[in-house]
């Protein structure tokens, strides 16, 4: 009856029938005790309330089940979690890197995917890194979810029990794309697992200082360098253009140069370009240096 | 009532003159009943605001993709509808309008221990809203962090978050002021003769909430300024870049913030408590369990935060004592269910609005707090953390509980309050109407929450649009309801029948006295009762 997705689903799924089996029984008999109640002891029925004495038994007896009752499903819930937390030695590591509003794939070898590819009845841990602020790693048919936060090393893990394709969300909000925060985890035979493996391109080290310094700060999540329009303008073809923005509430014009840029980045506020909301980007004030600003506007000069 | 007895010439508070006129009168008044109205009419408006907030959200959600705004308002909305309804509706809510109208005079008292305090609480309580209006206006945009404000996004986003951070500062120490203020009430103020066990059970509420208020709210006061420190001198508690810890922030921000919602459904039971018996004619069975279960609600949920954090790389060792903890918090609240249910059995059942409310009250609160079993355990709240799955419980325990109490509250003490009567047949109609559209809003955001919706989402996948479209039509028939209801309210104050001083036979302090009462409340001797329910 359980979906074999992940070796967790039956643990989880348990937890979910039992407690809620518990939920809906109460919530039926409360309930119906409750019409009748009102049903027959209505007041045209019944003119005279019944003054009852309180009964300790009854009292003990409605605190003691509910207790057990309790207990019982704080039990099937942590023996349902508790294997989440139980890595096999012979797991293979995955990098997850979250980062407004993109999940990157690192495996060994210093290789990199969008998608995350994993062998069918194999054991695949997943390292959290944030690069950024919070994020969540949420595999819904899988049942697993843990954050991903700056600075600290979170996993998670599961062995896939079916092939296809499966939604990974980002469950914890994170700016304006955080509802675009996807992904998809395809789960495929360990054959072509390998082949594909294989196949994935060792990342490129960009040697562009300029356009580094971009990706390590997150900029390129807002801003593309193609062209096309994302949450900012597009970098590609921006310097030395002539740009609308309004200041303080007045539109003019201006010439994106060297020290638009700069401004653009440690007061993204004071202009903004028409077309585009105020108050979505961040200051970045104390944390690109000048030497950085320099190298991103030498890398913009380069994107006609 | 024998007119031989009556010493002093009544006179309604509410045409009682003091030295200041017309709206001054109000402003400065120290009269416990004039700042339970004042407070009502600031949290309707803001009710009224938030709900139009929520229901531009759900327009929004009707169908994936751009419907009627960009992301960045939608964030902007959630964020502002959840500060609104959270701080300057739930909260000070219950306690502040019913708490200041009814405590005093239902412990027999002539008004709260510190009336000056008390009406500066409501100034702080109205800067603070001006100061959280106006994060909504101000240049950089409203803040975009969700109610919960979790670092490190909200340490650099460009919006007004010191703002907002600020004005929850500020509605803090509001409440701080009046936890206070009723604690001290409640211990020095009481009618003699009136022990703690003959207290009604709202007092025993308002008594266990206000401790709560007291000593939790400090915390998020604390966490607020830590958060404005490290925005704006770049100390570095909270961002990991900075050297801080993000997870710091996330226990603080729940050390305050999960006893909030105590503050927020406390109250909610104590009102239930008190109309069950009245419209049942019947004694309140278990008195003491319940009055104990408030105390036993306040404290174990002191304990339980880190269930908000299962998933947040937390130890496994925190994991299952908070989950544990979380358990055993659920047990006083089902003693009260039972409780209520058994002050049913063999009672005398006037179906009146206020009862009605109370009726819908319980189912809600059931599927509240079961689905809270379901956020309580570990294996099964790594599925729906961070869905709609705890919009839905959040809102089913929120507005299913702590509103449809305040709802069932406002019908219940109006008579006493203005000393007319709304339309009772169109209450009843209406209160059904927004039973109906409540659960079509959030019971589907359960189902799709189980499949893996996330929450805060401004989009989302094609296969949810079932419920979402549901969720809708149940935002429109709501706030529809809530609209009808309030208007049937504001006629019955101003044109509605002359209402008796006990219309539903209540045997609390407040139906022994004139409606409206009088300023000092208690004209005329009292009777303490041994058992504040006593029905023959």
């Amino acid at each position: 009856m359980f979906s074999n997705a992940s070796n967790f689903v039956h643990g989880v799924d348990n937890a979910f029938l039992i407690i809620l089996g518990i939920s809906f029984f109460f919530l039926i008999t409360l309930t119906g005790a409750m019409i009748y109640f009102v049903v027959r002891y209505n007041r045209k029925r019944n003119p005279h309330a019944t003054q009852i004495k309180d009964s300790t038994w009854l009292e003990v007896t409605w605190t003691t089940i509910p207790l057990l009752l309790v207990l019982l499903m704080f039990y099937v819930g942590w023996a349902g979690f508790l294997p989440m937390r139980q890595v096999p030695k012979n797991a293979m590591h995955i990098k997850a890197i979250g980062k407004m509003w993109k999940y990157t794939f690192e495996y060994e070898g210093n290789k990199q995917s969008d998608t995350l590819v994993v062998p069918l009845n194999k054991a695949v841990k997943i390292d959290l890194f944030s690069m950024d602020v919070l994020h969540g790693f949420s595999i819904p048919a899988f049942r697993i979810k843990e954050d991903m936060v700056p600075y600290k090393k979170n996993y998670t893990w599961f062995i896939p029990g079916e092939k296809g394709d499966y939604d990974l969300f980002c469950t914890v909000y994170c700016g304006v794309s955080h509802s675009y925060m996807y992904g998809v985890v395809r789960v495929v035979d360990a054959d072509y697992f390998d082949k594909w493996l294989a196949k994935l391109p060792v990342k490129k080290a960009d040697t562009n200082r300029g356009f580094k310094t971009l990706e390590k700060n997150g900029c390129l999540a807002c801003h593309s360098i193609d062209g096309s329009k994302l949450v900012g303008p597009s970098f590609k073809g921006l310097y030395g253009s002539s740009v609308e923005v309004s200041t303080a509430g007045t539109t003019h014009k201006v010439t994106a140069d060297s020290t638009y840029i700069k401004s653009s980045i440690l007061e993204p506020d004071k202009d903004i370009v028409t077309g585009y909301p105020q108050g979505v980007m961040k200051s970045y004030k104390g944390l690109l240096t000048e030497k950085d600003i320099e190298l991103v506007n030498e890398y913009l000069k380069t994107l006609k | 009532m024998s007119k031989a007895t009556e010493k002093i010439e009544y006179v309604s508070y509410l045409d009682h003159q003091s030295k200041y006129k017309g709206i001054f009168a109000w402003i400065f008044a120290t009269d416990h009943k004039r700042i339970g109205l004042l407070y009502m009419y600031a949290i309707a408006a803001f009710f009224v605001i938030g709900a139009f907030l929520g229901l531009a959200m759900r327009i929004e959600l009707i169908a994936p993709g751009e419907t009627i705004m960009k992301p960045q308002t939608y964030n902007g909305i959630f964020t502002v509808h959840g500060i609104i309804m959270i701080f300057m509706v739930v909260i000070p809510g219950l306690s502040a309008v019913f708490g200041n109208f009814f405590l005093p005079i239902l412990i027999g008292a002539k008004d709260v221990a510190f009336p000056k305090l008390n009406r500066f609480s409501w100034w702080i309580f109205m800067v603070g809203s001006a100061m959280a209006v106006a994060s909504q206006l101000l240049k950089s945009g409203p803040p975009d962090t969700g109610w919960t404000f979790y670092a490190p996004y909200s340490t650099t986003t460009g919006t007004n978050v010191i703002m907002a951070t600020t004005a929850a500062f500020v509605l803090g120490f509001s409440s701080i002021l009046t936890g206070l203020n009723f604690i001290v009430t409640i211990h020095q103020m009481r009618a003699p003769g009136m022990k703690f066990f003959n207290m009604p059970l709202f007092p025993w509420a308002i008594y266990a909430t206000a401790w709560i208020q007291l000593l939790a709210t400090p915390i998020i006061g604390i966490t607020l300024v830590m958060l404005i420190a490290e925005r704006l001198f770049g100390i570095g508690f909270f961002d990991p870049a900075l050297g801080g810890d993000p997870l710091l922030y996330q226990h603080l921000f729940w050390i305050y913030s999960h006893p909030a919602v105590y503050v927020m459904i406390l109250p909610a039971m104590g009102v239930i408590s008190e109309i069950i018996p009245t419209f049942c004619q019947r004694k309140i069975y278990g008195y003491k369990a319940i009055a104990l279960s408030s105390l036993a609600i306040a404290g174990v949920g002191f304990l339980v935060w880190g269930h908000h954090m299962y998933t947040s790389g937390m130890s496994e060792n925190a994991r299952w004592f908070f989950s544990l903890l979380t358990f055993i918090v659920a047990v006083p609240s089902a003693i009260k269910v039972f409780n209520w249910l058994a002050t049913m059995y063999k009672g005398s059942i006037d179906m009146q609005p206020p009862f009605l409310y109370a009726l819908e009250f319980i189912f809600l609160f059931i599927i509240g707090g079961t689905t809270g079993l379901i956020l309580g355990s570990v294996a099964t709240d790594v599925q729906v953390h961070d869905t709609s799955f705890v919009v839905a419980h959040f809102h089913y325990i929120i507005f299913g509980g702590m509103g449809f109490a305040f709802f069932a509250a406002i019908h219940y003490w109006l008579p006493k309050m203005y000393g007319r009567m709304y339309n009772l047949k169109r209450a009843k109609i209406l209160s059904v109407v927004i039973f109906v559209g409540f659960n079509l809003l959030y019971f589907p955001q359960f189902i799709i929450g189980i499949q893996g919706m996330p929450r805060r989402y401004y989009d989302y996948l094609p296969q949810f649009q079932w419920a979402q479209v549901i969720s809708t039509i149940g935002g429109f028939i709501l706030v529809a309801g809530l609209l009808a209801m309030i208007s049937n309210l504001i006629m019955g104050v101003r044109k509605g029948e002359i209402a008796p001083a006990n219309p539903w036979q209540g045997s609390t302090l407040e139906w022994q006295i004139p409606s409206p009462p009088s300023l000092e409340n208690f004209d005329e001797e009292i009777e303490i009762k041994e058992n504040p329910y006593d029905y023959k």
